[in-house]
């Protein structure tokens, strides 16, 4: 008996060994560059993991030198991100209304249209859509990014908004019809609420979709006042004339914060969301 | 009473809405009156010139007049603006056949004795019958314009000679070449040798990224579950944090501690008593950094999936296995694992398709190099897609980046269509309710 329980607590010790191990790999990325964004100097190089002296100045660069914008590109990924999840989580509800609800001529042909589409290397058709808002006259402007993020989101989450739409009981639809509700009040008074978890992971990954994309952004938006954080970012790191490690980790930083934030609060909706395609597939 | 249902599809045939003026229908005919202005208006000014513009694609090119540049024709200017005027008028002649079947079917109709709709009857009855016709109108156009008219324009570019340096407008024209952008890539050694070689390493890129998260994920999620683990809640989100940071973050940040010279890890290993490695900059050494990477950031997401599996394996499978006996090991092997497989299997393929294409694990991290000397521009942990990207943008050499695209999406696309059509989703949809 006392063998056994020898034998668990080893397999105990070690599995909480693993995990210390793991937590620490797991954390440390994150640990180093908040710790190196309040160190001084300029170089990458540091002695030691806890810096000697710890300064705020990085942060304060930031947003007062001249070759740094942060707060105006903060602004504007700002605007931008809330204004295309608004239009893209929307037309994504409203696809994925009309393939989970409506039967109608050609409706697979175009579910799996969607499925193709999304499958095409994304920045291949960067030049055509760079052409297209030469073309328009919407070079350098938001409203481009905006236009262009919304447009795409359908594409990423048609099928996860379906797959959660087609869960919800189409009794009570036909309830409601049965008393006089249009589509549109359907639409808006039953369904809405009722895909709450759904609408927040859509939000979500339309919100993050603007912070983090440096290729698309760097294209279009030609001005630095136009920047978006990610293109920034990804120019303090790639321009090498001037690196400046330290400012790099405090912009990381001021990014990484309010996403990593909503991820983890959000983390069960966000979990839903990736078992959902799985689970029921 | 043939005659209205003829009048009216003569007369819409005409000019649209001018059936369903014939028909009593004002609002609705001269709605479609304006549209028809605005066609003619539009399209006689562009639709002969982009018909010519797809088929020549311009044919003036830069030349000297009176000792002074004249700009000839660009020739992608002329595809693109072509393409856009053909897809309004495919999208001008669908609309104009449901004009001529709408005002066909509202004078047979009337031939009945029906009455034909007033503009609110019409507005109802589509909110009510075509609502979901109606309401895909919208995100269709979008995808049309920014997903459909891009990737056929993609497609056109790989029969073109659109590259650099003898063919790039405004300075040269440009041709249609049929499938030699094909065969140079399949055929031309410079090209083949560095497109075969990237492509392998994307196939081991794809497998050993796959597995190495998938079993990563596996391990740390029975690890949590295991019975008698404490802090269960705190494991998990501790264990989460790397895919809750935006990627662009960490991938730029771990760039610099895998720095070769003054990165940390390297400056530990040295702590050890170890030399440094050359993480970034030895081909042999990249690949494995870009795996061990790759895992930092993948096993979160195959742990959340599988421990979100876990809980939903009945309890009395397991007791069933007590009763007959069964090891610790035996229970894992016959129940947890199949059940495992069998939920995330689908997900585990489309990890794979989208790891082939996975292009800011390779580019944020090491750009695709080192280089290698013998490849054309690409280096030794360039995927396809990042071989891709720097045809494009770096190198504008855009018919062998399209022709490299189009490759990549038909194994991506066999990949995701096989696994579409397999799941229960796709087949009895409708036997969910």
């Amino acid at each position: 008996m006392s063998g056994r329980k020898v034998k668990k607590g080893f397999r105990l010790g070690l599995s909480y060994i693993i995990l210390i191990i793991m937590s620490v790999v797991a954390i440390y990325p994150a640990l180093w560059v908040l710790l190196g964004s309040f160190r001084s100097g300029k170089s990458l190089y540091s002695k030691t993991l806890i810096p000697e002296s710890l300064t705020l100045d990085h942060y304060r660069e930031l947003f007062h030198s001249k070759s740094i914008l942060f707060g105006q590109w903060y602004m504007n990924t700002l605007k931008i991100a809330i204004l295309s999840m608004i239009i893209g989580v929307l037309l994504t509800l409203l696809t994925s209304y009309a393939v989970s609800r409506f039967r109608f001529r050609g409706r697979k042909t175009a579910l799996s249209t969607v499925l193709i589409l999304g499958m095409f290397p994304g920045f291949m058709s960067m030049i055509a859509i760079y052409l297209l808002l030469k073309e328009w006259h919407l070079l350098d402007t938001h409203l481009a990014l905006i236009i262009v993020y919304a447009a795409g989101a359908p594409l990423g989450g048609t099928f996860i908004a379906k797959g959660f739409l087609d869960t919800i009981p189409r009794t009570l639809d036909e309830a409601a019809k049965i008393d006089g509700a249009s589509n549109w009040m359907i639409f808006t008074r039953i369904i809405l609420p009722l895909s709450k978890p759904m609408i927040t992971y859509l939000a979500l990954t339309q919100f993050v979709g603007p912070w983090v994309d440096y290729i698309f952004a760097r294209l279009v938006l030609r001005t630095k006042e136009n920047w978006t954080l990610a293109v920034g970012l990804y120019d303090m790191v790639a321009s090498n004339q001037n690196t400046n490690f330290p400012a790099f980790a405090a912009g990381s930083v001021l990014i990484a914060i309010p996403i990593t934030i909503l991820f983890i609060f959000l983390q069960r909706l966000l979990v839903d969301g990736l078992t959902s395609g799985a689970s029921k597939g | 009473m043939q005659r209205h249902r003829s009048k009216a599809t003569i007369l819409s045939i005409l000019s649209m809405g001018l059936g369903q003026i014939y028909n009593r229908q004002f609002i609705k005919g001269v709605i479609f009156l304006l549209v028809e202005a605005w066609g003619i208006f539009y399209f006689s000014g562009n639709l002969g010139r982009s018909l010519w513009g797809i088929v020549t694609l311009g044919d003036a090119p830069r030349r000297l007049v009176k000792g002074k540049w004249l700009d000839g024709d660009h020739s992608i200017f002329i595809l693109v603006q072509s393409l856009i005027t053909l897809l309004f008028f495919v999208l001008f002649i669908i609309l104009y056949i449901m004009n001529v079947r709408d005002a066909y079917k509202t004078a047979q109709n009337r031939e009945k004795g029906i009455k034909p709709n007033s503009f609110k009857q019409s507005v109802r009855y589509i909110m009510d019958y075509k609502f979901a016709q109606s309401f895909l109108s919208l995100p269709a156009i979008g995808i049309l314009f920014f997903t459909i008219m891009p990737i056929i324009f993609m497609i056109m570019l790989a029969f073109t000679n659109y590259s650099a340096p003898n063919h790039i407008p405004p300075a040269k024209l440009v041709d249609w070449v049929g499938f030699q952008t094909f065969r140079d890539l399949l055929t031309l050694k410079t090209w083949s040798h560095t497109f075969f070689g990237v492509l392998s390493w994307t196939i081991i890129w794809a497998i050993l990224s796959t597995f190495t998260t998938y079993l990563g994920g596996l391990l740390v999620a029975l690890l949590i579950n295991q019975q008698g683990i404490k802090f269960k809640g705190l494991w998990r989100t501790i264990l989460v944090i790397p895919y809750a940071i935006p990627q662009l973050i960490s991938l730029l940040v771990m760039r610099n501690m895998f720095n070769g010279q003054f990165g940390p890890i390297n400056q530990y290993l040295g702590y050890l008593g170890l030399g440094g490695l050359p993480w970034l900059t030895d081909p042999f050494w990249a690949k494995v950094t870009v795996i061990v990477v790759n895992m930092w950031v993948g096993i979160p997401v195959s742990m959340i999936l599988i421990m979100g599996v876990l809980t939903t394996i009945p309890k009395d499978m397991y007791e069933a296995a007590d009763i007959d006996g069964a090891s610790g090991y035996q229970k894992f092997r016959i129940v947890t694992l199949p059940m495992i497989l069998f939920s995330t299997a689908p997900t585990l393929i489309m990890q794979f398709a989208g790891n082939i294409n996975n292009f800011g694990a390779i580019y944020l991290l090491t750009n695709g190099n080192p280089v290698v000397g013998d490849y054309q521009y690409a280096g030794a942990t360039d995927l396809l897609v990042t071989w891709l990207y720097k045809l494009t943008l770096d190198q504008n050499k855009y018919n062998m980046a399209s022709a490299v695209g189009i490759i990549i999406f038909l194994i991506i696309a066999t990949f995701s269509i096989y696994n579409y059509r397999r799941t229960k989703s796709f087949k009895e949809e409708d036997m969910i309710q």
